[in-house]
């Protein structure tokens, strides 16, 4: 296990570089001027030029690159052009909301999807399996946006049962789980309709393997069939497919932290596109960046550790 | 022997058998047919337009403004008065635009790509995919975003963003059959007529992976479609006036408490697009990938 740990982990050092340099090339190498952005369209020549100056955007690119890399490795991410507080000590303030969050709507999609797909496959072509893939696949059609905004005007404008701005709570732990369950059940719905769907087909594979056929035979309990023999390998996928939809849940975070106002990686960052703060973007890019590569090697250390055969690959 | 002549015929029959697999495909699963026909619905709304829109979708008229479903306004005006039917088959046309002209540049990039990376093999594959892995493992909508902040919001730079995170699958799914079709016993007839290396992928490879390039179409069209509503409605879309679907929700959205509805149509819009077109997709997808691995987005 050890070997393996370390395997993946010397692995991750390449990927994070090559990850970083792609950040580099989309903050400097890819046409349209920042400055210009940044200044609008109305500025002149003068202003943005000394604004170039003053991000380093004229000095040689090669010398903007080492300086990049040297930053960001070294976790010196930037400060934020509008507030001057650094970086990272903008994000280490608000990443507990977005851990949090996705947390969350991970075990609330886990905690539907897998009985859910588990029991369409073991009723296959059933009216209820039937009804499970239209809607699953429904779910996931929502647009996080548009699910977060219905859910916002029927249970905290309509209904009134949750607050309107999720500010994350106060201290107690009630208000908390007050201001996170309507965020969290807007990634946790759709994270579900994913989890269905490949729990599902997963099992479905599983369902029909010799082994799952010998245990029959043998006489093993339906019951003991479904749940060791056949969700337990069934699994194996889904925690993979989990870890490639992490992105989309990163992605789909920074949509409803913008819908239910609630303070997060995704709030900072359109508060600082909204802002033209381009230190700050920068900076949260290659923050995006560390927590891809880690949730890459998460997934892979996962996959090892619930399907042995992996380790020896 | 026989299917050694067989292959060593012309390129168009494995083409069509391919197709008919696809139809095949499409018939054992109806869902497929449903969200076609839906999606065809909507291209032809947004082709029909000029037709169908009953007001200018640009021009303001403050005195009309948020009035609700009548004769003259179907869906009721926004805050500026604007005919919200009207440009909400405006909008359709430009989520399908950007929409579709990303997925087409990614299928052509893309494959073209893991083609090459494929048929050459070696460093030059190693290298090819080992940046498309790179590209893969940022979410589309977060790398969209990263482009379109550091561009600007355009219609070109929105189709450049949305084309750049969809190259990596289409890279993927082109390059595992090539490799395997180049070492076929055809392949190797061809280089010993001399043939050379484009006409060889473009007439004897291509075909092979046709179907499964255009099937991941309809699921990664639906995904631009989605990223494209969703960079929108965070203001990094094609500007105001000019109607979006996602600008549209956004509009509605900054004054919820007192114009909530505004948000309904274009919602429900970008709902039906997505789930007919992943409707067809749901269908073909074990032609293209039978662990669903090929699917990801925004």
């Amino acid at each position: 296990m050890l070997q393996y740990l370390i395997k993946r982990l010397l692995y991750a050092v390449p990927t994070l570089l090559a990850v970083l340099t792609v950040v580099f090339f989309v903050a400097r190498v890819l046409p349209g001027d920042p400055a210009q952005v940044m200044l609008g369209e109305q500025a002149g020549a003068e202003a943005i030029q000394a604004l170039r100056v003053r991000l380093g955007l004229d000095r040689p690119l090669v010398e903007q690159y080492v300086d990049f890399m040297q930053g960001a490795l070294s976790g010196d991410w930037g400060t934020s052009l509008v507030t001057g507080r650094s970086v990272l000590g903008e994000v280490l303030n608000v990443i507990p909301f977005t851990i949090e969050l996705t947390l969350a709507s991970i075990l609330l999609g886990a905690l539907i999807g897998v009985p859910l797909g588990a029991w369409s496959a073991l009723h296959r072509n059933s009216l209820v399996d039937y009804a499970t893939r239209i809607g699953s696949l429904f779910g996931l059609s929502f647009p996080a946006f548009v699910m977060a905004i219905m859910l916002l005007l029927a249970f905290a404008i309509q209904l009134d049962w949750f607050p309107v701005i999720s500010s994350g709570g106060g201290g107690s732990v009630s208000e908390r789980l007050l201001h996170l369950a309507l965020p969290a059940v807007n990634l946790g719905i759709i994270m579900a309709a994913y989890i269905t769907r490949v729990t599902r087909s997963s099992m479905l594979e599983v369902l029909g393997e010799d082994y799952v056929r010998t245990a029959r035979a043998k006489g093993v309990p339906h019951r003991a069939v479904v749940w060791q023999h056949c969700l337990r390998n069934a699994l194996i996928p889904v925690v993979t497919v989990v870890g490639l939809y992490l992105g989309i849940l990163i992605g789909n975070s920074v949509l409803t932290e913008i819908v239910f106002n609630r303070p997060g990686l995704g709030k900072l960052i359109v508060g600082a596109l909204t802002q033209r703060d381009y230190t700050m973007l920068q900076g949260l890019m290659v923050v995006y960046t560390f927590i891809i590569v880690v949730v890459n090697l998460l997934t892979d250390l996962t996959y090892g550790f619930i399907d042995p055969r992996v380790k020896y690959q | 022997m026989s299917a050694v002549t067989g292959d060593m015929a012309a390129a168009p029959p494995r083409a069509n058998r391919a197709l008919r697999q696809l139809l095949a495909a499409f018939n054992t699963n109806k869902t497929s047919w449903v969200g076609l026909a839906t999606f065809a619905v909507v291209v032809a709304i947004a082709i029909l337009a000029p037709v169908l829109a009953t007001h200018d979708p640009i021009e303001q008229n403050i005195l009309e403004k948020l009035k609700g479903p009548s004769a003259e306004f179907i869906l009721g005006t926004d805050g500026f008065g604007r005919d919200i039917w009207s440009r909400l088959v405006y909008g359709a046309r430009l989520s399908l635009w950007i929409g579709g002209v990303s997925i087409l540049i990614a299928m052509v990039v893309g494959s073209l790509i893991g083609m090459v990376a494929g048929y050459f093999g070696g460093r030059l594959d190693i290298a090819i995919m080992q940046v498309m892995d790179v590209l893969l493992s940022f979410p589309s909508l977060i790398l969209g975003l990263m482009v379109v902040a550091m561009m600007g919001p355009s219609v070109g730079n929105l189709i450049f963003a949305i084309a750049l995170t969809a190259i990596p699958p289409f890279a993927r799914i082109a390059r595992a059959p090539t490799v395997s079709v180049k070492e076929r016993d055809y392949i190797e007839a061809c280089r010993a007529l001399g043939y050379s290396h484009p006409r060889i992928m473009a007439v004897h490879i291509l075909p092979n992976i046709f179907p499964e390039i255009l099937v991941m179409g309809s699921l990664w069209l639906a995904t631009a479609i989605r990223v494209e509503a969703s960079l929108s409605f965070i203001g990094l879309g094609v500007r105001p006036p000019t109607p979006t679907w996602g600008g549209m929700i956004r509009e509605g959205f900054e004054n919820i408490l007192d114009t909530w509805w505004l948000s309904m149509a274009p919602s429900v819009a970008i709902l039906v697009v997505v789930f007919a077109l992943n409707m067809i997709g749901d269908g073909l997808r074990d032609f293209v990938d039978p662990k669903l691995k090929g699917e990801r987005g925004g």
